[in-house]
């Protein structure tokens, strides 16, 4: 990219500037498979057109040993979509979509570490997908609720069940939801920082 | 029809110390950054920039500043998130980090540090963000 270009310059649209008065920002990851919804979700809740982060890790090639001897290497870029909502003329919350697999966490420092809270998007297609993810939130002492992605063919289970098969504690919030609308991504938002909220009235350590 | 079933794992002890370097003959399991750090502090340290780590630039980019600095500059005349810069000039985070290290050192942005999860929440920000989430 030409950085010495500065009529082509990018940037955000003068209405997606944040205010001077912008003193912190707070975040909350949406984890989930691949394809289970999580851009759709920052998209129908953000102020800004989602905008995407990306970090490159190389990888040393495994079980590859050519004539020479020398190790394959092969760099692998993962994305991170995210959004922005401004909470008050000070506070401002970013929403990050993040692939499920850990091994790219460690990637953005503290993404889990920091953040208030995680949404854990799940599909009742492939359930199984979002297992990992809530026992890696679970060891790290990450709050986090389940939202299922309603799906038009996805299975529909009784929330008992579902609940049985996610090995759910009793008190962490599961609710069904339409990613694709705003109002309906708002409202897992809220439960979920309404669940937080009832950690610290119990002030039990997330 | 019967979904799968997980089990519900607890809270890790904190983590055992790394093994000493050399102890697997030099080689890391860790996948190893591409982007090398340059132009850091004497300590080779980054600044500890999160993705939301807020930027604000205190002046107009010098004459000494390198194209990218210059960017980064011109984009957080007005308060940004070091994920948005990283979006907007499309660098890896971990290039944008060293940037904001570099332009901190030369004192030419501020950084308005993020709020991050505590052991027990703040619940005056919770509320405000349940409002401000209410207000959608």
């Amino acid at each position: 990219m030409d950085f010495n270009g500065s009529d082509t310059l990018p940037g955000p649209r003068t209405e997606d500037q944040l205010p001077h008065t912008a003193q912190a920002a707070a975040k909350i990851v949406i984890v989930g498979g691949f394809g289970v919804g999580k851009t759709t979700m920052v998209g129908s809740v953000s102020e800004i057109r989602p905008l995407t982060t990306e970090e490159t890790m190389t990888q040393a090639g495994i079980g590859i040993d050519d004539n020479y001897g020398s190790e394959t290497k092969t760099a692998t870029t993962v994305a991170m979509d995210f959004g922005r909502i401004s909470i008050t003329e000070q506070l401002v919350l970013y929403l990050f979509g993040t692939p499920g697999q850990q091994r790219f966490w460690f990637l953005w420092n503290g993404l889990f570490e920091g953040a208030l809270g995680a949404v854990v998007l799940v599909d009742t297609r492939r359930l199984e997908v979002s297992f990992d993810v809530m026992g890696r939130l679970e060891e790290r002492g990450v709050p986090f609720v389940v939202a299922v992605n309603s799906f038009p063919d996805a299975p529909r289970y009784p929330i008992a069940e579902l609940r049985q098969a996610l090995d759910l504690a009793e008190n962490i919030p599961m609710v069904d939801c339409d990613v694709r609308r705003r109002a309906s991504s708002r409202d897992v938002l809220l439960t979920l920082v309404r669940f937080l909220h009832s950690l610290a009235l119990t002030g039990s350590p997330s | 029809m019967t979904p799968p079933r997980r089990q519900r794992r607890s809270p890790a002890p904190p983590p055992e110390p790394p093994p000493p370097a050399g102890a697997e003959g030099g080689r890391q399991k860790n996948p190893e950054r591409l982007y090398v750090v340059a132009g850091a502090d004497e300590d080779g340290a980054r600044a500890a920039v999160d993705l939301v780590t807020l930027i604000v630039a205190h002046a107009e980019p010098p004459p000494s500043a390198s194209p990218e600095q210059a960017a980064l500059l011109r984009l957080c005349s007005a308060p940004l998130s070091a994920a948005e810069l990283s979006a907007y000039l499309s660098l890896p985070f971990s290039a944008i980090t060293v940037l904001i290290t570099e332009l901190l050192a030369a004192e030419l942005v501020q950084a308005r540090a993020p709020i991050v999860r505590r052991a027990v929440p703040d619940r005056s920000l919770l509320e405000a963000v349940m409002h401000g989430l209410q207000r959608l």
